[in-house]
């Protein structure tokens, strides 16, 4: 069982990353720290968490796996299956869909041939429609990581956008840096 | 355009680091707090100047204080509430990243006058870009002595820290925020016992919203009483009012309250207009959660009074023919929306963000959302319309948290505002369910 759960490794700096969240909190209450861990485990191991990961996150934190498992299935920004190298985060909701939201929707289905959840056959790119991320004066709008690409209004931005994410990397994590 | 009290440096160069926001006056606060005054005394201005929560809410800021209990030897603890879920807001996004060092210096300012020696800024999930932005003003905060032991000499010691979320609307109410910061799923608490008196850690915590903490400083700078002769009535202040929708201006104004909502939506100063030169249908004035108005009860009341920007007269006609401030999220419709749809689209909001914790909210959402999308895919039969209304009703003060009400009161509001519109729906499927169709029957009606 120990060896099972040795292979996941955090980096060194993302184990920093950790111990730094673990230190705000008080004695007793490094459970707190759960939510912080789960995005840092993410940016580490591709984007989504395995059981495994989980596994190592709760012995990180000296707490019952099953602690992780009902945190990471409540929170939606946490992966549970292996996704694309962009998980394009399109906002969906109201105010957004009032300024193409729904219409920019379809243009990316259609585009890369792929529905709500699915990932292109290349592994480029998943599709997965949330909910509101506070962008509603920039919408229609999408999340990639970390960053924010607002205003996408139009077939040829939204050409311009897949285009620059297909010859991109990922942002290195601020504590990763 | 009045007066600025949250955004009068917002568009200053650099105002994000330390140095040039304390060259506009920054961090004054605590030093007079701090070295001048008590921390009950701090207490009494905020209670003075009227300020009222900006999460949505509006209870007094001052009073919710004053409710902290204060047993000896335990922790208390202000915790930051920066899980801007709600949609059509994101005012406090646009702010911390903006002016993070206004925040900081609320949070210290605050933190002293409830006695808290460690605080805590929970940013909704999505949003680290906006930790990183945080943590770095809070981190030169901890070099300049305005953080950690014995602030500038005050003898008063403060930790302050940004936890993020996972992405969930729910965890924007206080209690499931708690849980959430705790390490948990975001289950909304049973209230009492209240965050005053068991919080964080089961101690007494203050939970207030980002726009709420950062109007402190202003009114321990120029006293209560000078806060509260800006605005009307018991809308003291200003408000950040977040714009969307059918617009030419959108984007985050301050305005004083009080400003008249015909002048807000069609000033260039604000909002500028409906764009594409397209008639207003209908606003919603606070966040999704609040009653959709059409466009007659929008800009002017039942009675016929100018509608304003405050609390009361925007809830003037209660839910018969008024709205809410809310979160000051100002959703505009042009005449080529479709009230059916978005209402549906709320509806699988709240379906999709409730915790699962109590049946009526579980089940009713699930059912709403439903009964709407067959309404809004040519499937609605007539009776769909009671339905919804009756779903929306037990909802409604039957769970543990405001989100079902949330849920209930734009599918409410809505039907009772645009029936027809959900019957031309149902009576006629082909035409409604055609690209680009919208029922304009109302439009006359409306802006008559």
């Amino acid at each position: 069982m120990a060896e099972t759960i040795n292979e996941v490794k955090f980096s060194d700096a993302a184990m920093a990353e950790i111990q730094r969240y673990i230190s705000h909190y008080p004695e007793g209450r490094q459970k707190s720290a759960l939510l912080p861990i789960l995005h840092i485990a993410q940016a580490e191991f591709g984007g989504w968490v395995s059981p495994e990961v989980m596994d190592k996150v709760a012995e990180i934190l000296n707490i019952k796996p099953i602690e992780v498992y009902e945190v990471a299935t409540f929170y939606t920004m946490f992966n549970l299956k292996p996704v694309g190298k962009h998980v394009l985060e399109v906002c969906r909701t109201g105010p957004c869909c009032l300024r193409g939201a729904d219409q920019m929707i379809d243009m990316i289905k259609q585009k890369l041939n792929i529905e709500e959840g699915e990932t292109t056959a290349d592994g480029m790119f998943t599709l997965k429609p949330v909910e509101c991320l506070a962008s509603c004066g920039s919408g229609p709008m999408l999340q990639v990581r970390e960053l924010y690409y607002e205003n996408i209004d139009s077939e040829e931005k939204l050409d311009q956008f897949l285009e620059m994410m297909r010859n991109k990397e990922h942002e290195t994590p601020t504590w990763a840096k | 355009m009045g007066i600025k009290i949250l955004t009068e440096h917002i568009n200053v160069p650099g105002i994000e680091t330390l140095e040039v926001y304390r060259k506009h006056g920054g961090y004054k606060s605590v030093e007079k707090a701090l070295k001048t005054m008590s921390p009950d005394e701090v207490v009494e201005e905020v209670k003075t100047s009227g300020l009222r929560g900006r999460g949505g809410a509006g209870f007094p800021t001052g009073m919710k204080w004053s409710f902290l209990a204060k047993p000896e030897g335990v922790p208390r603890y202000l915790v930051c509430n920066a899980d801007e879920s709600e949609p059509g807001t994101f005012k406090d996004r646009w702010f911390m990243e903006k002016n993070p060092h206004a925040l900081v210096e609320g949070m210290i300012t605050s933190s002293y006058a409830l006695g808290a020696n460690t605080s805590y800024i929970y940013i909704r999930g999505e949003l680290l870009f906006v930790l990183r932005i945080l943590e770095k003003a809070i981190a030169e905060a901890y070099a300049a002595g305005l953080l950690g032991k014995n602030i500038l000499g005050s003898g008063y010691d403060l930790d302050l820290h940004v936890a993020p979320g996972g992405g969930a609307y729910i965890c924007g109410e206080e209690t499931a925020l708690l849980e959430s910061l705790e390490g948990k799923r975001g289950n909304p608490r049973n209230k009492p016992p209240f965050p005053a008196v068991k919080g964080l850690y089961a101690s007494p915590t203050v939970v207030n919203n980002v726009e709420t903490i950062a109007s402190v400083p202003w009114i321990v700078n120029n006293t209560g009483a000078e806060y509260a002769k800006v605005g009307i009535g018991r809308s003291t202040g200003t408000k950040l009012i977040s714009a969307s929708g059918n617009i030419n201006n959108p984007g985050v104004f301050e305005i004083e309250l009080g400003v008249p909502v015909e002048e807000f939506i069609y000033s260039d100063q604000y909002c500028g207009g409906v764009w594409k030169g397209k008639q207003l249908k209908a606003v919603v004035p606070g966040g999704s959660s609040v009653p959709i108005l059409p466009a007659n009860l929008i800009l002017k009341t039942a009675a016929g009074e100018d509608r304003l920007m405050t609390y009361e007269s925007l809830s003037d006609g209660g839910f018969v023919s008024g709205s809410m401030l809310g979160s000051g999220a100002f959703i505009v419709f042009d005449e080529d929306q479709c009230i059916v749809r978005n209402t549906w689209n709320y509806a699988r909001f709240y379906h999709h963000e409730s915790c699962g914790q109590c049946s009526p909210c579980r089940e009713g959402t699930g059912w709403m959302e439903k009964v709407l999308h067959r309404i809004e895919y040519g499937h609605g039969h007539q009776q769909d319309i009671d339905l919804l209304v009756s779903v929306a009703k037990q909802i409604e003060g039957n769970t543990i948290c405001p989100l079902g009400d949330a849920a209930a009161w734009p599918v409410a509001s809505a039907v009772r505002h645009f029936r027809d519109e959900f019957e031309w729906h149902i009576k006629h499927p082909k035409e409604a369910t055609a690209p680009g169709a919208v029922y304009r029957g109302q439009l006359a009606e409306i802006t008559a």
